[in-house]
């Protein structure tokens, strides 16, 4: 993946290991860890926007999915946790093959609104199936994770477990864009009709690009259940798969650096936010309206093309 | 109740919702039809126009036609400024990034919405009276009528407008081919500049009508505008028969279902008839082709 | 390559009517017409880019006419557009690894594990990319961004793709249109040169000159049938080409 890649990925690896000793308040790690879920949901995104050229405004429906699903396998069906989980994964990705199939066929932009359609109808559904779900009040008592005898109870801990994951999702995804598949899908995103005729299957690729972002989507949801034991339907929304966009749209489209930029920042920022909480909706499409129309390639290719400059 | 009188009463609440969805679904397929980007904000126009006819109407006392023309006007100039502004001003003209920016519109749309107005619910008296007459055995109301007479008056006057005008045909050429517009000197950006009016006058037209059945809330524009997209792929995109077809067919189809399966899942028809048209027939009832298998 | 009766429908317009030809193995055929004729129609419905409405294509023997462009890319038939298409994301010589895509197989997961088989396959791809480079003298500008260079050059690169999959029929739309004359000299011995390698080429092209220099036979398309063809002394002389050009078409 290139010497470059290689040392930032050792650095941020370092700087990972060594945050929680030099900043040891509960509270910044516990942000931090939404920003390593909201990471995973934003690769899984980003690679579907930047390298299949497809929008996706359902993240928030394969996150919840990932929630509710592990939730009622462990809690109501009292499955062991880690098959549990696994299976959450496995019937979210299938969801998402469904969803995508018929909506890749064709060109132009229907992924974005059967998205926006299943999340809508998952919103509407974890409140109206309350036997199943809890309906609005949410679904409690979910179990912690579990590695072997150790109990990831504190915030801490589920760091260390949130971040390696990020990382380790981060260095494949970072392996799939460097490799043949990966320079297929930079070639399809640009031009479809083009890839086609060189040979590539663009509408194969497309879903199972889709089906990836999807189960990356759920893996956080997954595990963000396991963590905060207590979700509700509020985790499924529309607003949230809003937020992902803008995380990846602030990062760059296609730059998974970037992403990790944008996952952060955009985590830190309604915390930051908090005393004006009503300005949150306006101030996320004020953000996303600034960001498309005058840095489209996103934040991180500025940045990197000024601090360029000042070099020279 | 019996069967035919319940149905009777459902078909004729979903043909009252279903010409609110046309509308909406209008205002789709004009600005695609131009422009070839999915407007988001389509739904928010709709909540504006319900949003603003309160404002008028209700809050400044505003006699009902001012306040309905003066909503239409407010909300065709957000459509206006939508495309004057970002649309236009954007340093990409990439059709994924001029939909993400509709996104971010419908969004900020709703996050100055819910400052304005509020979180709560708001609502609008019907036009003339809440007595309901009796149609067959079914109880129509008045705003019923209201509804289909002002469909119908808009649809057949756009359909006038762009059929019989130097304006309207000019917007036609743009539709079909916006290079052969430009060599014929028709200014592509003002017309679309102009869709994007229309398609904001639309929608507000279909919340003010909406609004007195179903109240409205600084969020409603999502869920709406999802039902007016559909609506659009049903009839097929792009067709503005279409539009009402779909419109009118979401409509009936989702009083049915509320009426005789279940009212909490209603909104559930929608999607699943996007789904259902998408995977079995994409280019809609009436549709033209245009959407390309790839 | 046998084509029988092909006929392809736009609206109400037939682009190509019951059109039957062959292309010979190792030779160089070249489809004229004046513009609006349906050569590019033509190149397009082989490629599979849009089904023929009635009529059947036949490679070696096997229908094709229903098939999706990229399974007809795995068959061996490649080709370049009449404005270069390559892809601006990626530099030259990803653009030609890009063509490598039928011959390769590591997927998704080979990728996202880096295993060793597709590591030692992006190495072969790698090769097999700068040897087609090479070919055509663009090996010292691999790691340029694709549309920095100039339209000959791109024109080349595009070629290098499509013959990077060492297809069996190369497909070329207007391979020296906006080239000038040295350039366009420089594509006729290139292509010959790739004949005498046993490669089989079907060109569409306006310019008469080359034509007549390189092809073996010329087929005349005009209104979506083909009015004339023959070797390209006797096109030449053809009456009813003569006419196609001149006024009626």
């Amino acid at each position: 993946m290139g010497k470059n890649n290689q040392t930032f990925l050792f650095l941020l690896a370092i700087l990972i290991l060594i945050f929680p000793w030099a900043v040891g308040n509960n509270y910044f790690l516990m942000v931090l860890n939404v920003a390593a879920l909201n990471f995973i949901v934003v690769i899984g995104l980003n690679l579907l926007m930047g390298y299949a050229g497809q929008i996706s405004l359902g993240q928030g429906a394969f996150f919840g999915l990932g929630a509710y699903l592990t939730a009622i396998f462990t809690v109501t069906l009292g499955l062991p946790l880690w098959p549990a989980m696994g299976l959450s994964l496995l019937i979210t990705a299938l969801v998402a093959y469904i969803i995508g199939v018929p909506t890749l066929k064709l060109e132009g932009h229907y992924l974005v609104m059967a998205t926006l359609g299943f999340n809508v109808i998952t919103y509407i559904l974890s409140i109206q199936l309350e036997p199943v779900t809890g309906g609005p009040s949410g679904f409690a008592g979910i179990p912690r994770l579990q590695i072997g005898g150790l109990i990831l109870d504190s915030d801490k801990k589920m760091y260390f477990l949130l971040w390696a994951v990020s990382l380790l999702v981060f260095i494949l995804s970072l392996n799939l864009i460097h490799s043949r598949v990966g320079r297929a899908l930079a070639a399809l995103s640009h031009n479809e009709i083009v890839a086609k005729c060189a040979g590539i299957p663009t509408e194969n690729y497309k879903i199972k690009i889709f089906v990836f972002s999807a189960f990356l989507a759920s893996l956080a949801g997954a595990l963000y259940a396991h963590y905060f034991t207590f979700i509700s339907p509020g985790t499924f929304s529309f607003f949230y798969s809003i937020q992902v966009v803008t995380m990846v749209l602030v990062g760059g489209i296609g730059s998974l650096w970037g992403s990790l930029c944008g996952a952060i920042l955009l985590t830190v920022l309604p915390e930051l936010l908090h005393p004006v909480k009503e300005y949150n909706v306006l101030i996320y499409g004020l953000i996303l309206m600034l960001v498309l129309v005058f840095f489209p390639r996103g934040l991180l290719p500025v940045l990197v093309d000024t601090l360029g400059k000042k070099k020279v | 109740m019996t069967f035919t009188v319940q149905f009777l009463q459902f078909l004729i609440s979903g043909l009252t919702t279903g010409s609110t969805y046309a509308l909406i679904a209008i205002g789709f397929s004009l600005i695609h039809n131009a422009t070839g980007i999915v407007n988001f904000a389509q739904g928010e126009f709709v909540m504006l126009g319900g949003m603003f006819m309160i404002t008028f109407y209700t809050f400044s006392h505003l006699p009902m036609i001012v306040s309905f023309i003066l909503t239409l006007i407010s909300v065709a100039a957000v459509g206006f400024l939508l495309e004057y502004g970002p649309i236009r001003r954007a340093k990409s003209k990439d059709i994924l990034i001029l939909v993400m920016i509709t996104v971010g519109a419908s969004i900020t749309i709703k996050g100055l919405s819910m400052i304005i107005w509020g979180k709560n619910p708001l609502n609008l008296p019907p036009f003339s009276g809440e007595d309901p007459f009796l149609l067959g055995g079914a109880a129509v109301m008045p705003q019923s009528l209201w509804i289909f007479g002002l469909t119908l008056g808009m649809v057949f006057s756009l359909h006038y407008f762009l059929k019989n005008t130097m304006l309207g045909k000019a917007m036609r050429a743009v539709a079909a081919s916006r290079r052969s517009a430009l060599l014929t000197g028709i200014p592509v950006n003002r017309m679309i500049l102009l869709s994007f009016t229309i398609s904001g006058a639309l929608g507000a037209a279909a919340g003010i009508m909406l609004t007195p059945i179903t109240t409205t809330s600084y969020d409603v524009g999502a869920m709406l505008g999802l039902k007016g997209f559909s609506a659009a792929i049903l009839g097929g995109y792009g067709s503005m028969p279409g539009a009402v077809l779909g419109g009118l067919l979401l409509g009936v189809f989702e009083s049915l279902s509320a009426g005789f399966i279940s009212s909490e899942y209603k909104d559930v028809v929608a999607f699943l008839i996007l789904l259902i048209i998408l995977f079995f027939k994409p280019s809609g009832l009436l549709g033209q082709g245009k959407i390309k298998r790839v | 390559m046998e084509i029988k009766k092909l006929t392809r429908r736009f609206g109400g317009l037939e682009a190509l009517q019951e059109l039957s030809l062959n292309f010979q193995a190792q030779k160089i055929a070249a489809i004229i017409g004046p513009n609006g004729a349906g050569k590019t129609t033509l190149l397009n419905a082989i490629s599979g880019l849009y089904p023929a409405d009635e009529g059947e294509i036949y490679f070696f023997g096997q229908s094709i006419s229903q098939l999706p462009p990229h399974q007809i890319a795995q068959l061996g038939i490649n080709r370049t557009f009449q404005q270069v298409q390559l892809f601006p994301n990626l530099n030259v010589l990803e653009n030609v690894m890009v063509g490598l895509h039928p011959r390769t197989k590591s997927g998704f997961l080979s990728g996202l594990f880096h295993l060793p088989r597709a590591r030692a396959e992006e190495r072969w791809i790698r090769k097999q990319a700068e040897e087609a480079l090479a070919f055509f003298g663009l090996l010292t500008k691999a790691d340029w961004p694709a549309t920095s260079l100039s339209m000959a050059e791109q024109k080349k690169v595009e070629m290098a793709r499509a013959l990077a999959n060492e297809p069996k029929l190369l497909m070329l739309d207007e391979p020296v249109a906006g080239l000038n004359l040295r350039e366009m000299e420089a594509m006729a011995a290139t292509l010959l040169k790739l004949k005498e390698k046993g490669q089989t080429i079907v060109l569409v092209e306006h310019n008469m000159d080359l034509v007549m220099s390189i092809a073996d036979w010329v087929i005349v398309l005009n209104h979506g049938t083909k009015i004339a063809e023959g070797v390209p002394a006797e096109v030449q002389r053809n009456e009813r080409v003569i006419a196609a050009y001149l006024g009626s078409g």
